[in-house]
């Protein structure tokens, strides 16, 4: 563990009755990298995310953030103290227009508290502060779209808000989940100026993903599940060449 | 030339909150409804002096929505599916006896004390089934007040079986009626506004999809045990107004009725309204203040009607009220 490690996994391990979901699953992730996580469809990225983010409690295993043991913390204290996440199945608050989406983590103690972000305040600032933050993330600030229901907006839009509502929590982590699947190739070119802005501003991103040929661009280091297990790590370009990562992958996508 | 154009159309376009009124029909649009409710809820016992009988029937209305307004709230904007109305009904008409009877305070503090402390104590004693999803929070809710009762009979504690007796009533019929009609006003205004206040949207959106508000690093623990305060909170006024008004509270006060028929009156006024609930208590109580001559029979009536409205018009007369209403029409000058 060096010095600019802001998150260190060590030994997690999870089982779902007889499923071995997760094996002694440890890396180290560093201040302000673009950290990949890849690995076929059920080899464990979600619930690796989930045993860190606190909605799983891990069966064995630590999580360290910035020194401090943070495993098995109710989910909105690690919430709380920056490690923010989107959700693979995205479900923003349907009733809500888009940016009355955003009071919800900008109402939080975190908002309130880190500030920087402006965040508290009284309502109609609240509104204000939520609209900049969709425009940050590429909604078009005079167009109807950030006043739209949530449930009516494109795939497109609904994956940015999810990155907006971790945008809103002032963030040091956000854990993405799979935020390129379901978009179309010049979607995705639209959103890694984005990602490249967050790494800019700081915001330390680990990116589960499957569409691996993006993620390549963007991450600065890769590791690879395969039934639980870490079967690899280092730069992209390594991990892409080793032996057991094609085996996994082999005849399930092209790379 | 003239075309038709729905009224609210001007009316939305500009910003939300915040309306810029163009014309006086605008305006009968935006105040008319709720001005026809309170003005009409406040001249009510003025009119009803023409049929005493109905007037005592107003109290029980008004009783009977403020518990609506409190199921409503849990139900379709936190999403806790309460079953337990007649809890906090007993919980704050025994604490408005205890304050009154054994403690001497006197009836306009004893109604606040006891609404207070009611919500407290409800919202404790509900602490351990916040977790809890869907049915089983409502079956712990509904088990409440049964536990409630069975405790009071075996341990012949508060007056036992026969309930505390004289309470000091409110000083005149008039006091009592504009009491419960003003505080049921406020409820509904305040509950109106307060839902679409920045915690408001929090607490729906709890409802909505939880773990995204625990993401937001907020602990929704602590925001289902407010809604469950604020909730309560009404729930207890009604209690506490309820044993005021007939100088007695016992273990009735924990029955079934309380819990059912201010969920009959949010279905049939609609859900997720908050006026719904106010309407619904307004058809339904008469109704069966009505039916009471028919003894048990009524329950059948009841029935019916209930699920005519679940299968006909399951979404309330509210909301389909609302929807006619927002699609009024005028001429406009081409
Ligand atoms: N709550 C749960 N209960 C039981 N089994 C689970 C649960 N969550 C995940 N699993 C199982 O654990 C394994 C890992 O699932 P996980 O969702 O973490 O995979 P993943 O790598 O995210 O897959 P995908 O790429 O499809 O999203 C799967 O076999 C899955 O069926
Ligand atoms: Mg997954």
């Amino acid at each position: 563990m060096s010095d600019d490690t802001i998150l260190s996994v060590q030994g997690i391990s999870k089982t779902f009755g007889g499923l071995k979901a997760l094996m002694d699953v440890s890396f180290d992730i560093r201040r302000g990298e673009v950290y990949g996580i890849i690995g076929p469809n059920g080899s464990g990225k979600t619930t690796l995310i989930n045993c860190i983010t606190g909605f799983i409690k891990p069966g064995g295993g630590k999580v360290i953030f910035k020194g401090k043991d943070i495993t098995r913390w109710a989910p909105h204290k690690i919430a709380h103290i920056g490690i923010s996440r989107t959700f693979q199945i995205m479900r923003p608050y349907y009733s809500l227009p888009a940016y009355k989406n955003l009071i919800i983590p900008l109402w939080s103690p975190r908002a309130k508290t880190v500030g920087g972000w402006r965040g508290g305040g009284r309502h109609g600032d609240r509104d204000t502060v939520a609209v900049d933050i969709l425009e940050e993330i590429g909604f078009e600030r005079d167009s109807r779209v950030p006043y739209k229901l949530a449930s009516t907006l494109p795939t497109g839009y609904q994956k940015r808000l999810e990155l907006a509502r971790c945008m809103a929590m002032r963030p040091e982590i956000i854990f993405c989940d799979e935020v390129f699947s379901g978009l179309s190739m010049s979607e995705i070119a639209g959103m890694l100026p984005l990602i490249e802005k967050m790494k800019e501003e700081g915001i330390t991103l680990i990116m589960v993903e499957h569409r691996l040929r993006e993620l390549f661009r963007v991450a600065d280091r890769v590791m690879a599940l395969n039934f639980g297990e870490k079967i690899a790590e280092g730069l992209s370009s390594v991990v892409i060449e080793n032996k057991k990562v094609k085996e996994a992958y082999l005849g399930k996508e092209e790379v | 030339m003239m075309r038709k154009e729905r009224i609210d159309r001007g009316v939305r376009v500009r910003t939300a909150g915040l309306y810029a009124i163009a014309s006086w029909q605008e305006i009968l649009y935006l105040v008319g409804p709720p001005l026809f409710l309170i003005v009409g809820a406040i001249i009510l016992p003025i009119l009803l002096e023409f049929a005493p009988y109905w007037k005592r029937v107003i109290n029980i209305v008004c009783v009977y929505a403020i518990i609506a307004l409190s199921f409503d709230f849990l139900a379709n904007f936190v999403g806790l599916v309460c079953l337990g109305g007649a809890f906090f009904v007993g919980i704050g008409g025994y604490l408005s006896a205890i304050f009154n009877v054994y403690l001497h305070f006197p009836v306009y503090l004893s109604i606040p004390l006891a609404t207070i402390s009611g919500a407290v104590i409800s919202t404790v004693l509900l602490m351990p089934a916040l977790p809890l999803r869907g049915v089983y929070f409502a079956i712990v809710t509904l088990m409440y007040p049964l536990l409630a009762t069975r405790v009071i009979e075996a341990l012949n504690i508060m007056g036992g079986t026969n309930g505390i007796i004289g309470l000091d009533s409110l000083p005149n019929a008039y006091v009592e009626h504009y009491m419960v009609i003003i505080v049921m006003l406020i409820f509904l205004y305040g509950m109106r506004r307060f839902v679409n206040q920045d915690m408001g949207l929090v607490i729906r959106g709890v409802k909505d999809n939880d773990q995204a508000v625990r993401a937001s690093g907020i602990s929704v623990t602590k925001m289902k045990a407010f809604a469950v305060f604020v909730s309560s909170f009404m729930g207890c006024f009604a209690g506490a107004y309820i044993a005021h008004m007939y100088s007695w509270a016992g273990i009735s006060l924990f029955a079934l009725d309380f819990s059912i028929i201010p969920i009959a009156s949010v279905v049939i006024g609609g859900g997720g309204t908050l006026l719904g609930a106010v309407l619904g208590s307004f058809i339904l109580v008469p109704i069966s203040e009505l039916l009471r001559n028919f003894g048990t029979f009524r329950i059948v009536i009841y029935c019916v009607i209930l699920t005519g409205f679940i299968v006909f018009k399951s979404e309330g007369i509210m909301v389909y009220a609302m929807r006619k209403y927002h699609q009024f029409e005028r001429w406009v000058k081409v």
